[in-house]
């Protein structure tokens, strides 16, 4: 099947190349919004944001004992453990998608059951370390804040209704061990993995401090004012920390972990802008798609702008962040706030693609049902969101 | 000797293949690897996590890549040495 996806591709950049009138103004426009866009994310993000947030990830999926979260979703486990454990895991289990797959598959099959198995699915993708940080950053803190809530909380939904519908199912299941992947010694303390992580993340919000907005005052323009000096001094504490805590061989593996997701990601994540600058171009400057169709399509916050984003969302294919560089396209083309919730939150767990393998996972009836619950989920979640900004 | 590597196809689990492959090479020893990716076959092994290897229906090694003096000490416990 890959190499017939090849030869669409090829068939397709072709075609385009060919038929598209490329000196057309339109598209000539268009073509210099994908760069310009590209250009804001290199300017304005990628260093201060994307490089300490894949720092942090990388550590995360190093340091973090994964055995320790994974022994929650053993079939022996008590249930409230295993939702909340599986609706925040993602966090700390997940970053590359194909990791959650895998993992999916052996705690639906033999772990605790379709409730946290399917919460840990959702979670996995929703609850990326790296796209709420880029979400807060590029979309306000507010959508970031918002997403990271409604993620957690569909997820233990999402959970709990596919466990009650399809309760009778889950009596027979196979039983039997899991392996839990293998735990490395560590010369740490709990207390001192924490502070390490912290003074990562630390560094990521003081070097994003955005600039306040003219003339304010308080809390925010004053640490704005010093960030640097927060940043600097907190690199320091970090050298220190990594100096005394932790071995060599740590830090290799931290920073290949780190240099992997770079690899993964971020061609991805070019890629994506340059597609949401082509088709919808920075906010205030509008590209191939009229701003007239996505505002008729999913601008204000009714019912129907609400379910169209979410059901795009679900079908869509979204690589690992590609959705925050094209909501900021849809957003300045007219987007209302509360599709743009419903689209953060029914993309990047769900695509056509995703439901394939999900289908062929647990059978077309559970993949339906939990399609459906999270599109409804969503169009629910992005409804009230925009009320509450109105 | 069954040798299995199960993994879905992401960058580790190949990696973990190729490990295991040139440990089999350079310890000379006869078996038969065999790469497991479909996800609902892996899953029925109960590993929670890939890259995993399997000797002889027994899990050695769960979510991570194993180095090859690893696999060669498996494969030697295993052949009975």
């Amino acid at each position: 099947m890959k190499e017939l996806y090849k030869l669409i591709l090829i068939a397709a950049l072709f075609a385009a190349a060919y038929v598209l009138p490329w000196d057309n103004e339109l598209i000539r426009r268009s073509g210099l919004e994908a760069f310009l866009m590209l250009q804001e994310y290199a300017r304005q993000h990628v260093l201060t944001c994307l490089v300490p947030a894949f720092f942090i990830a990388g550590a995360i999926s190093v340091f973090v004992s994964q055995a320790a979260v994974l022994k929650y979703f053993g079939a022996q486990a008590r249930k409230i453990l295993s939702y909340s454990v599986a609706s925040v895991s993602g966090a700390v289990l997940a970053v590359c998608s194909c990791t959650v797959l895998p993992l999916f598959a052996g705690i639906y099959s033999r772990g605790a059951g379709i409730g946290p198995a399917t919460a840990f699915l959702y979670s996995g993708p929703a609850i990326n370390v790296l796209a709420i940080v880029l979400t807060a950053r590029i979309l306000g803190w507010r959508l970031g804040l918002a997403r990271a809530l409604g993620a957690v909380l569909f997820a233990i939904l999402t959970g709990l209704l596919m466990a009650f519908i399809f309760r009778r199912d889950d009596a027979g299941r196979a039983a039997g061990p899991i392996y839990l992947p293998d735990e490395a010694e560590k010369g740490r303390s709990l207390l001192q993995e924490s502070l390490y992580l912290l003074v990562l993340v630390l560094i990521l919000v003081f070097a994003a401090w955005a600039r306040p907005a003219q003339g304010s005052t308080g809390l925010w323009p004053a640490l704005f004012a010093i960030k640097w000096y927060l940043t600097g001094g907190l690199l320091l504490v970090l050298g220190l920390m990594l100096r005394a805590w932790f071995k060599r061989e740590e830090l290799s593996d931290w920073v290949q972990a780190t240099w992997g997701f770079m690899k993964q990601i971020l061609p991805l994540l070019a890629a994506g802008v340059l597609a949401a600058g082509f088709l919808l171009g920075r906010p205030g400057h509008p590209a191939l798609i009229p701003e007239s169709w996505i505002q008729a399509a999913v601008g204000g916050n009714s019912l129907g702008a609400n379910l169209f984003a979410a059901v795009a969302g679900a079908l869509m294919y979204f690589a690992t962040l590609t959705e925050v560089p094209i909501l900021q396209g849809l957003l300045g083309a007219g987007m209302g706030q509360g599709p743009a919730l419903a689209l953060l939150l029914a993309g990047p767990a769900l695509s056509l693609p995703n439901m394939l393998v999900i289908g062929g996972i647990m059978g077309w009836r559970k993949t339906a049902a939990f399609s459906a619950i999270i599109v409804v989920l969503s169009t629910a979640a992005g409804l009230i969101y925009g009320r509450l900004g109105t | 000797m069954e040798v299995k590597v199960l993994g879905p196809g992401c960058a580790k689990c190949k990696k973990t293949e190729e490990v295991v492959k040139e440990a089999l090479t350079e310890s000379g020893l006869e078996a038969d690897l065999e790469k497991v990716t479909d996800l609902l076959q892996i899953a029925s092994y109960g590993v929670l996590g890939t890259p995993a290897v399997i000797i002889d229906g027994q899990v050695k090694s769960v979510g991570k890549v194993p180095s090859k003096e690893e696999v060669k000490a498996w494969l030697d416990t295993h052949n009975g040495r």
